[in-house]
């Protein structure tokens, strides 16, 4: 009985994995255009699991989404175009590098406008204390 | 009895007061965020993308239908008036879900509904529509989800607005609600009825 049981489970365990996994894995024509399919897929992000790019994440549409990447580039189509054909589907936010932008420059030049604010305090309060620090090694008379 | 010197000022003092100051912001900051991120756990849909097909035309598909798999059907045919687009599989729980939402509304004839069928097997999905009941004027399949992608559809349930003009007017990304009905959906129909 158990070993039917078991040769039950072993029997329809494709079916129940057929819903998550690839039927069919992608074939790429040379390992430049794997490289590329890699590198384009790194940079875009998957809009269900939306912590994981595109080639990480397993949910059903990044399977679909990556089929669609590799179709498009076995088209010809450049990364830009690829980009922008799945932006005028699925929004900027399929971008983990947006373009600069009115509504994103904040995203880009925020960090260097931080650091440059900080950059100014610190360069003030340094010239201040050397300001003081200088009057009191005058007092002191020392000598290095 | 002497009374205690003041203590002298550190010339640091003012440093200490303003990196302070910089930390308490940077704390209130933090905490303003975190609050945010509370506020908007109880919302269903914040994690849905908003489409970048609203106010755009509605990308034109010609699928076959659930019913009559020999015939397709081209979205050109819906032109005049509005209609609501819901995507549906029986492989989706929340669509279960919204099902009686959907179809008590779809019932009152006040638009069309057109169920996107994605992703599932045919026999799968006729079973459901019959166990659960067929709102729908009629069924698309979108069996391979090719289609699906130009929609920018990524999931189901999803629900969307389109005039008589064929403009996508509303998308709603998980399962409808009455109160999504009356204060999305209907309130969007009737705008795109008035400026027809």
């Amino acid at each position: 009985m158990k070993t039917l049981l078991l040769l039950a489970m072993l029997l329809l365990s494709p079916l129940a994995r057929a819903q998550v996994s690839d039927p069919t894995p992608l074939q790429f024509r040379d390992t430049a255009q794997e490289e590329r399919f890699h590198h384009l897929t790194a940079e875009l992000r998957c809009v269900m699991c939306q912590n994981q790019s595109l080639a990480d994440s397993n949910a059903q549409i990044a399977h679909d989404l990556r089929r669609e990447v590799l179709d498009l580039m076995n088209q010809d189509k450049s990364d830009a175009e690829i980009k922008r054909f799945l932006v005028e589907r699925y929004g900027e936010f399929v971008l983990y590098k947006p373009d600069v932008a009115g509504n994103t420059w904040l995203l880009w030049f925020g960090p260097a406008l931080l650091l440059l604010a900080g950059a100014a305090i610190v360069f003030r309060i340094v010239r201040k204390r050397s300001a003081a620090a200088g009057t009191v090694a005058n007092d002191d008379n020392q000598e290095w | 009895m002497s009374q205690p010197a003041p203590a002298p000022k550190s010339p640091h003092t003012g440093a200490f007061v303003f990196a302070g100051v910089i930390i308490a912001l940077f704390f209130i900051g933090l905490m303003g965020l975190l609050y945010y991120g509370v506020q908007r756990s109880d919302q269903a849909g914040r994690d849905a993308l908003p489409s970048p097909l609203i106010g755009k035309p509605a990308p034109d598909f010609d699928l076959p239908l659930l019913h009559e798999p020999g015939k397709r059907f081209a979205l050109a045919e819906l032109r005049g008036q509005p209609f609501v687009m819901n995507v549906w599989g029986s492989w989706c729980p929340e669509c279960r879900v919204e099902h009686p939402v959907i179809s008590k509304f779809a019932l009152t004839k006040r638009v069309r509904f057109i169920g996107y069928n994605l992703k599932d097997p045919r026999e799968d999905a006729l079973r459901w529509l019959e166990q659960f009941g067929n709102p729908y004027l009629m069924v698309v399949a979108d069996e391979e989800g090719r289609t699906a992608i130009d929609w920018g559809i990524y999931g189901a349930p999803e629900t969307f607005l389109v005039d008589g003009k064929g403009i996508v007017r509303w998308k709603h990304v998980g399962a409808i609600t009455d109160e999504i009905i009356a204060k999305e959906l209907i309130p969007a129909l009737e705008k795109a009825e008035a400026e027809k």
